[in-house]
């Protein structure tokens, strides 16, 4: 299938997203789509597939002009669209999710399930999966729930399916799995539309580039013909520099000692020290316990045995909260701003609002609406959040800006420790280097950065020291200057190394 | 564009207020007796009881949650209180024992919803029944009357001030109180991040348990406080009363525009949406719809409050 789409334009109200952007995708190709958040990327493929209508601009499919109404239409037509956050139903089964709308049915809509059974194994045969169909959803990992929607996309006649940043929540075992379905289906005649941030990925495994930047069309190129910086040049319209701008800065006082800290079955004896004026990396494999530790030290989860120690003073954590953690000078980004660290249908200035009563009432209960509004303008242009002003909905911000509001909320409490849980996941190159610049000023101003990342670059780019997660476990603890992405590796998979 | 833009914002901001000026307007162009002064200050009277308790039922939404339980709440303080009266209490202290006792029936059901992680919906019909029946046993299914004639009771829900009955005062000062802890205040703050996103609220140091204990709690509070009002009005406590106001005041609720899954809603929004009903029925009865035919009416009301609500 052959698409072209010329000129597109697009309107929301009054808000231009997209100007005259341009797409081409040739039959059997995995093209990739690239730009920063909220270059339109997104919009584009939405409105090749009829969610959202053009406002002028061309659409053309193997010649003939074509205007989906509906994301139905699209995929009667062999279009399929799989989401970044999939749109299944968790408690029903492999077959069930396949099938939703689309049931097989005998005489008075009695549905067939041995025959959608049967079609089931039938389709996860052809992508190599093993995966029981009867098995409910959401009992599979996201990497194969990922896999079924794929699956999905196969029970009608597809040519052409778009993935939308496809692995953010994959592991790296996943992600192969991911990819040899790409590519075996590739070689069955369809054609991806691949939406990533991810540039290793985009490199192993894509034939085509085209990169949007301000809903604009900057240019298509062959992947064997770019690298890394050009396309970064082309996606943020200048010369990226230092990504991580770290600085050296001297260690001070340790601020939060954490010792033999254990939560039964999610992870034990971990003990930790992070000085004022450190980044410490955490690295590890997904699912090792990361975020689980992380959520302890700062009073979600309830420890089973250990000690915090802040600033010389040990926490009580009989009754240790969140609230105390606070109190105490410790702040925390979770990793997954949507789901736990943003009132999505607020506005910017509600969402900062909820960490700074200090400074935004005046005896502690009485909400100073000036100090409200002063707060989150001086937030605003300080973090330089790209929006319309305080009131603007946190749902209508880009992934970037979406986190730099989470930083926001607690930058001007000014921690003692702030726990950074994947702080750039799903952020664009350009607000990432903003953030990168955010963390540099906490610890110069003597915080203590506690910094949980899958992003080994990142890890490696930023941290004065790295642990190394395994299992619930600590597997090894790694200084900046020995550090590389194959001994973090090592000790996140349980092995060990010799210096 | 942005004047467009503007005017729809209004309209969608203010929906129910606008809808409450149309409905008054085509009520008295239709009856001269519906636009006297007197049927407008018996119908906020009137409306006074479902007014108190629905500003409860709000904050207990605004969390994501649902109280069911205040007809019955209702039911149990009031024979409370006219048991006490009737035993010779003084009124002002049995009033005060009242209140409080709604409070600690609605901690209840926060107990049952925090502690028990009960859902809401469960924990409150659990309370709902059993609040009844213990009122039904402790009346023996009787009325309670002949409370004595104590001034203060009387004055609750007889009384006039300035011209305007009591009931109508409680029920503006309560307004006032509840619009200034919401807008104004860091339990306010607390009540919507607790219904917007209770994760990100929990991970904002905000004590979600408290937030809960605190609604259902003060929901307890204004259905005992709307017992008081019916038992002076009526003066007598039966086992029976209060029944089916939890969906008065639910639907009040969503007439005002307050998302059901919390963290969205205004209190202006509910008394509007009190004004609204109460005129309604006060309208059509003068007007002399059938009672049949009005509970029709109320519902397309509703349905389509909600349905223009683009918050929903």
């Amino acid at each position: 299938m052959h698409i072209e789409m010329t000129n597109i334009s697009k309107l929301f109200g009054t808000n231009q997203v997209l100007f005259d952007a341009n797409f081409e995708l040739q039959d059997g190709e995995i093209h990739a789509l690239m730009g920063e958040n909220g270059a339109g990327k997104s919009t584009l493929m939405k409105i090749l597939t009829g969610v959202h209508q053009k406002n002028s601009g061309k659409i053309l499919i193997d010649g003939k002009e074509v205007t989906y109404k509906h994301p139905i239409e699209a995929e009667k037509n062999g279009i399929v669209f799989v989401y970044q956050e999939l749109s299944s139903a968790l408690d029903m089964s492999v077959e069930e999710n396949l099938f939703l709308g689309r049931e097989i049915t005998k005489k008075f809509s009695v549905v067939d399930k041995k025959a959608m059974c049967a079609t089931t194994n039938e389709v996860l045969n052809r992508l190599g999966l093993e995966i029981n169909p009867n098995e409910t959803l959401g009992n599979l990992s996201i990497g194969q729930q990922q896999l079924v929607e794929i699956a999905k996309a196969l029970l009608v006649n597809t040519k052409v399916i778009i993935l939308d940043e496809p692995t953010s929540a994959l592991t790296d075992k996943e992600v192969d799995k991911l990819f040899s379905v790409v590519r075996l289906l590739k070689s069955q005649g369809v054609s991806f539309i691949y939406i990533s941030h991810r540039m290793e990925e985009i490199f192993e495994l894509c034939d085509r580039v085209s990169v949007l930047r301000d809903g604009r069309y900057i240019g298509t190129k062959k992947i064997s013909d770019t690298n890394k910086d050009d396309l970064i040049k082309m996606m943020i319209g200048r010369d990226l520099g230092n990504m991580f701008q770290k600085e050296i800065i001297p260690i001070g006082k340790p601020v939060l000692e954490v010792k033999n800290l254990t939560k039964h079955g999610l992870f034990k004896n971990i003990s930790f020290t992070v000085h004022s004026g450190e980044v410490l990396g955490f690295a590890g494999l997904m699912g090792a316990g990361r975020t689980e530790i992380m959520k302890t030290v700062f009073g979600s989860f309830k420890a089973d045995n250990g000690e915090i120690i802040l600033d010389g003073k040990r926490i009580n954590t009989k009754h240790y909260c969140p609230g105390d953690a606070k109190n105490a000078g410790i702040g925390y980004i979770p990793e997954d701003r949507k789901e736990e660290g943003l009132m999505i249908e607020k506005s910017i200035k509600g969402n900062i609002g909820i960490t700074n009563y200090d400074l935004i009432t005046s005896n502690g209960f009485i909400i100073d609406k000036n100090k409200e509004n002063d707060l989150s303008k001086k937030a605003i242009k300080e973090l330089s959040i790209k929006c319309t002003g305080i009131n603007h909905l946190a749902d209508n911000l880009s992934g970037g800006n979406q986190q730099k509001v989470v930083f926001a909320k607690w930058l001007y409490t000014n921690p003692k420790v702030l726990i950074l849980d994947e702080p750039t996941r799903g952020v664009d190159v350009g607000a990432k280097q903003e953030i990168y610049s955010l963390i540099t000023k906490l610890v110069k101003n003597g915080a203590a950065v506690i910094m949980v990342s899958s992003d080994l670059p990142e890890v490696l780019g930023m941290s004065d020291r790295i642990m190394v997660i395994h299992e619930g476990t600590i597997g090894g603890v790694i200084n900046k200057d020995v550090a590389t992405q194959k001994n973090i590796m090592t000790l996140a998979t349980g092995g060990t190394i010799n210096e | 564009m942005n004047k467009l833009k503007n005017k729809s914002n209004v309209i969608q901001e203010y929906g129910s207020q606008i809808a409450l000026v149309f409905l008054l307007l085509l009520l008295s162009i239709i009856s001269p007796e519906f636009r006297t002064i007197q049927n407008i200050l018996s119908l906020l009277r009137q409306s006074s009881v479902n007014g108190l308790i629905a500003f409860g039922m709000t904050v207990v939404i605004l969390t994501g949650g649902i109280d069911l339980s205040v007809g019955s709440s209702l039911a149990l303080t009031a024979l409370l209180g006219a048991g006490m009266l009737k035993g010779g209490v003084p009124a002002p202290l049995a009033i005060l024992i009242v209140l409080i006792a709604g409070i600690v029936l609605g901690f209840l059901n926060g107990v049952m919803v925090v502690n028990g992680k009960i859902q809401p919906f469960i924990a409150t019909l659990v309370s709902m029944t059993a609040f009844r029946g213990i009122a039904m046993i402790f009346s023996d299914g009787r009325p309670i009357s002949r409370l004595g004639d104590s001034k203060l009771l009387l004055f609750l829900g007889q009384g006039q001030f300035l011209g305007i009955p009591v009931p109508i005062w409680i029920m503006i000062i309560l307004f006032l109180i509840f619009r200034f802890f919401l807008q104004n205040t860091v339990i306010g703050r607390d009540t919507y991040a607790t219904g917007s996103n209770y994760k990100a609220a929990a991970l904002a140091g905000i004590s979600i348990a408290k937030v809960k204990y605190l609604v259902y709690a003060v929901s307890g509070f204004t259905a005992a406080f709307a017992g008081l009002i019916l038992v002076s009005r009526l003066g007598s406590a039966q086992p029976t009363l209060g029944s089916g106001y939890e969906l008065d005041a639910i639907a009040a609720v969503a007439v005002g525009g307050t998302s059901m899954n919390g963290g969205r809603g205004k209190i202006l929004g509910t008394l509007t949406g009190v004004i609204i009903i109460a005129s309604l029925n006060n309208g059509m009865n003068i007007i002399g719809i059938s009672s049949y035919y009005q509970q029709v009416v109320k519902a397309i009301v509703i349905l389509l409050a909600v349905l223009s609500d683009s918050n929903r």
